[in-house]
């Protein structure tokens, strides 16, 4: 499986990533590359063997359904780039 | 009086528990040493000296009274990867611009809790992605080891390049670092140290910037093998707010540094032989060996047959979780924004064009391809398939011996620029690392002798899941074997 231009620009643009035109051939380039030596892995047998999860045998812990932590609001919003009385200010996405 | 910077951890607390010196004299000779050196190493990317000296303080008042926990007083460095609250945290990506967390990572607490003093964050690669610290947003810090009649600047290695460098230059006891792919062992390696990753699940991932969730784990570079021990003993922990947290006693694994390993069976595993391998590595591995006999532990030839596919299926499972975990970045939340035409779209996709570096993006690209509609079972399910036959693999070795002596990392420190612009060529510093990740097992890396230029080499031991003790104990052998005294020459 190889990419292309094209594939370079619909994966960045799922990546939310902005790739001006001139480098996406040079990208397609070293994806191919890496991906080339990724195919390696088709040589391994998996028939009947389960994805790994981990090392140590566990079950996920559970917990009580109750809030824990909450009231923080200030220290939510004291990294954003822009908020204004209590909420993150983002783009306008309505029209 | 002696140069307290030059102590190693367990001797820096116990010369503070005995008041030989106080933690303010001490955290005051680092902070002196720091600002000598930092401008040319560039370890270190925020100083946080003011706080350094009031976390001293409080620790000399509890150790006036006796009191005071197993790292009372002992100044250490954080990477930046771990979250400090009021202390500005941004993996080395300008993405995270000057982002300051309102909490504190599960790891760091714990070092807290025990009285260490916190000296400052760390310099490393940009969301610990890379294997010589070049893609920090700061610079590289620089290897405090040269070659021989040589003033070539040299990598001290990634992702925990800035850990690394301050340990290795006497700029902290200890720092804590963190490896996906062989982030804490390689840098150990490149700069005579050592350096531990748990059993995945020993340390709470909780406030440590994600990069692969499956495959992270916090641990800490240090001077020696007991330092190390000390170190990891109280970075780890059972933590409900990580749900992949291992809740299991911490043992003293101080206790078994020094511990015999007559009659421990050591497996090498064959397949780590790998092509083009320098004679110097291989030279160093048999010398590992021969003193592990001489210590009394049996040499068994294993095998590892699926070792080769190790480093592809990780260039599959990280970056593929890497593009999910840093979605996050999103420029609405925290962190730098970039407005583009003014749209949320673009707002989005010109906040992560600059806010990325290219390294970064190119995994980004990688992992959204694998995981993209039509493609997750042909990569990402079948990469997790091959790390179960790793795991067999080691499973199946691990019948017939305790634990396995491999070369760290296939060659010495290299220069920045030195390995080209090919990103599978950088890749393969961790071949001998990684498989560790994949696997979710411990490993440790230690120093074992100098290559022909003077440059430090490293072994690597890998042990049973949950038996960090005989990674410890045979880590511990080779050290007192080698007796690895070498340091430095200072040039900075």
């Amino acid at each position: 499986m190889s990419v292309d231009k094209n594939t370079v620009r619909k994966v960045a643009r799922l990546a939310r990533i902005a790739v001006p035109e001139e480098r996406l051939e040079p990208l397609a380039g070293e994806l191919n590359g890496i991906l080339a030596w990724i195919e390696q892995l088709n040589e391994v047998n998996v028939d009947g063997v389960e994805p790994m999860t981990t090392p140590v045998a566990m079950t996920l812990p559970m917990r009580e359904d109750v809030i824990s932590d909450g009231n923080i609001r200030d220290q939510v919003l004291a990294n954003a780039p822009k908020s204004e009385d209590g909420f993150f200010v983002v783009p306008k996405v309505v029209e | 009086m002696t140069d307290l910077t030059r102590l190693t951890l367990s001797d820096a607390v116990d010369g503070l528990k005995a008041k030989t010196f106080s933690s303010q004299e001490i955290t005051q000779a680092f902070l002196t040493q720091i600002d000598t050196s930092n401008e040319t190493l560039n370890a270190y990317v925020v100083v946080t000296a003011d706080k350094a000296m009031k976390m001293a303080k409080a620790s000399d008042a509890k150790l006036a009274k006796g009191q005071g926990g197993k790292l009372e007083g002992a100044p250490l460095g954080i990477k930046d990867l771990f979250c400090t609250k009021g202390v500005r945290t941004t993996a080395c990506s300008n993405i995270l611009g000057e982002f300051t967390p309102t909490y504190e990572s599960t790891v760091t607490q714990n070092l807290w809790d025990q009285g260490s003093v916190m000296l400052g964050k760390l310099n490393m690669d940009e969301f610990a992605m890379g294997s010589d610290n070049g893609t920090s947003r700061f610079g590289p810090p620089t290897n405090p080891w040269r070659r021989k009649n040589s003033n070539v600047k040299l990598t001290s290695g990634g992702s925990s390049g800035g850990s690394a460098t301050a340990v290795a230059a006497d700029l902290c006891l200890a720092a804590t670092a963190s490896d996906t792919g062989g982030s804490i062992r390689q840098p150990a390696a490149f700069t005579g140290i050592v350096g531990i990753k748990p059993t995945y699940g020993r340390a709470s991932r909780y406030g440590m910037v994600a990069f692969a969730s499956s495959l992270d784990q916090a641990g800490p570079l240090a001077k020696t093998v007991k330092d190390a021990a000390l170190m990891l003993e109280v970075m780890c922990s059972g933590d409900k707010r990580d749900s992949t947290s291992l809740h299991l006693p911490v043992p003293e694994w101080t206790k078994s540094v020094g511990k015999s390993i007559k009659g421990m069976k050591i497996g090498v595993p064959k397949e780590y032989r790998a092509d083009g391998m320098p004679e110097e590595i291989e030279k160093l591995w048999q010398q590992g060996i021969a003193w592990l006999k001489a210590a009394g532990a049996e040499i068994i030839d294993v095998s590892l047959p699926h070792t080769r596919y190790a480093l592809p299926a990780y260039y599959i499972v990280a970056p593929a979780e890497a593009s999910s975990n840093l979605a996050r970045y999103d420029g609405i939340r925290y962190g730098a924004r970039q407005n583009g035409d003014g749209s949320l779209t673009s707002t989005y996709e010109t906040t992560r064009a600059k806010g990325f570096g290219a390294e970064v993006q190119r995994r980004l690209l990688i992992g959204t391809y694998v995981l993209s509609a039509g493609y997750y079972d042909a990569y990402y399910l079948r990469a997790q398939k091959v790390r179960t036959r790793i795991l067999q693999d080691f499973e199946e070795a691990f019948k017939q011996c305790d634990a396995l002596l491999t070369p760290a990392t296939p060659s010495a420190a290299f220069g920045y620029g030195e390995k080209g612009d090919d990103p599978v060529a950088m890749y393969l510093n961790d071949i001998f690392t990684v498989t560790a990740n994949l696997a979710g097992l411990p490993a440790i890396a230690m120093p074992a002798g100098l290559d022909a230029q003077g440059l430090p080499l490293g072994l690597q031991v890998i042990g049973k899941a949950l038996d960090e003790e005989s990674c410890f104990r045979v880590a511990a052998a080779i050290e007192d074997a080698a007796s690895f005294k070498a340091r430095p020459e200072k040039w900075w």
